[in-house]
């Protein structure tokens, strides 16, 4: 039982943590949606341990917190790829933008040079 | 703008010690072509020293590596209508002797790349970054139908249409630069041709040569093969302004 109520403690504070990052505009909705979920989860499960035991009889899993692991992992390496794939993005972006700061950077010189100098 | 000319880019990394000497012995060569230094992000006197010695210099505001740096300058070429684009070495290991070569090369292909591997070159490379660099040779030759001895060569020239297709999408990874950019240009359809140019050791700096580094890049040189040659024909929205 005691188990039950850190499992608990745990998502909530995940959960109000979360919450407060969003509310100070600190994360974007897109991500925080998937940790409020994640935490609201792990919340019903702390509350409710017969639904995961419930699941995996139906799954065919032997050991329900091998289920839950199992879960967990799948999760978390689903949201590492999404980042690195937010971040390959945001790299080429980066980049382009670099490209075009430096032209225009140029392009502004020339501008210059012509008003200053004729 | 000028409809015929040629430009002469030089991507330039902290090469303060070389940049003018590549773009005096550049000017020299070829009085004809304009010059364009790409100064990525260096935090030496790199773009004074090339600006001094009458290039053209445009900054990157931070370093974002050959690959970028080049697009810099197809976007350069493409904006002001250049009809050939020649990248040279920032680090003077490209003789400009070479460069009518390369330039001539453009009426009957798409890209010359400028190969240091022939009967008269002094150049030599062993150990695994020799494997590496036929391996990489061999798969583009494979892709172009044609030989390309070289293909990390940063020695090389572009024409229209290779500086339209370079413009919007030039890879920056590690090789990207040199064996992904013929890769896409092959996969575009664009004419590849190779001649031979004079290799120089370099003047300044000098090459990474330990197993560690050459095991090293073999495995990249490998999966910079494998990533581009599988890579969806699609340009990256992100990539495509």
């Amino acid at each position: 039982m005691t188990a039950n109520i850190l499992a608990a403690a745990a998502a909530l504070i995940t959960f109000g943590f979360v919450f407060f990052l969003l509310r100070r505009g600190a994360l974007r909705e897109k991500y925080a949606v998937l940790w409020l979920f994640f935490s609201g989860a792990a919340l019903f499960f702390a509350v409710f341990p017969g639904a995961i035991i419930w699941l995996s009889r139906i799954l065919g899993v032997a050991q329900p917190v091998n289920l839950l692991f199992f879960v967990t992992v799948v999760l978390l390496v689903l949201v590492s790829v999404q980042l690195s794939y937010e971040l390959s993005r945001h790299e080429m972006r980066i980049r382009r933008l670099a490209e075009e700061v430096a032209l225009l950077r140029d392009e502004i010189s020339e501008i210059r040079r012509d008003r200053d100098g004729n | 703008m000028p409809s015929n000319k040629t430009l002469i880019a030089i991507p330039a990394w902290n090469e303060a010690g070389s940049i003018a000497k590549v773009v005096a012995s550049v000017k020299e060569h070829r009085p004809d072509a304009d010059i364009l230094v790409v100064n990525d992000g260096s935090t030496d006197s790199t773009a004074q020293e090339a600006q001094e010695s009458g290039a053209r210099v445009v900054s990157l505001p931070f370093n974002v590596g050959v690959g970028g740096a080049m697009r810099t300058a197809f976007l350069y070429a493409q904006r002001e209508g250049y009809q050939a684009l020649v990248q040279v070495d920032a680090d003077g290991q490209h003789d400009p002797a070479d460069l009518d070569r390369l330039i001539e090369g453009l009426k009957e292909s798409d890209i010359v790349v400028g190969t240091r591997f022939h009967p008269e070159s002094m150049y030599f490379v062993g150990g695994p970054r020799r494997w590496a660099m036929v391996l990489l040779s061999k798969a583009l030759s494979w892709m172009n139908k044609g030989t390309i001895s070289d293909p990390t060569s940063g020695f090389r020239s572009a024409g229209p249409k290779a500086i339209e297709l370079f413009a919007i999408e030039y890879p920056a990874d590690y090789l990207g630069d040199t064996v992904g950019s013929l890769s896409i240009a092959i996969r575009q359809g664009l004419v590849v041709h190779e001649a031979p140019v004079t290799m120089y050791f370099r003047q300044v700096g000098r090459p990474s040569k330990n197993a560690l580094w050459s095991a090293l890049y073999l495995g990249r040189a490998t999966l910079a093969i494998l990533v581009t040659g599988l890579k969806s024909n699609r340009t990256p929205r992100e990539d495509a302004s």
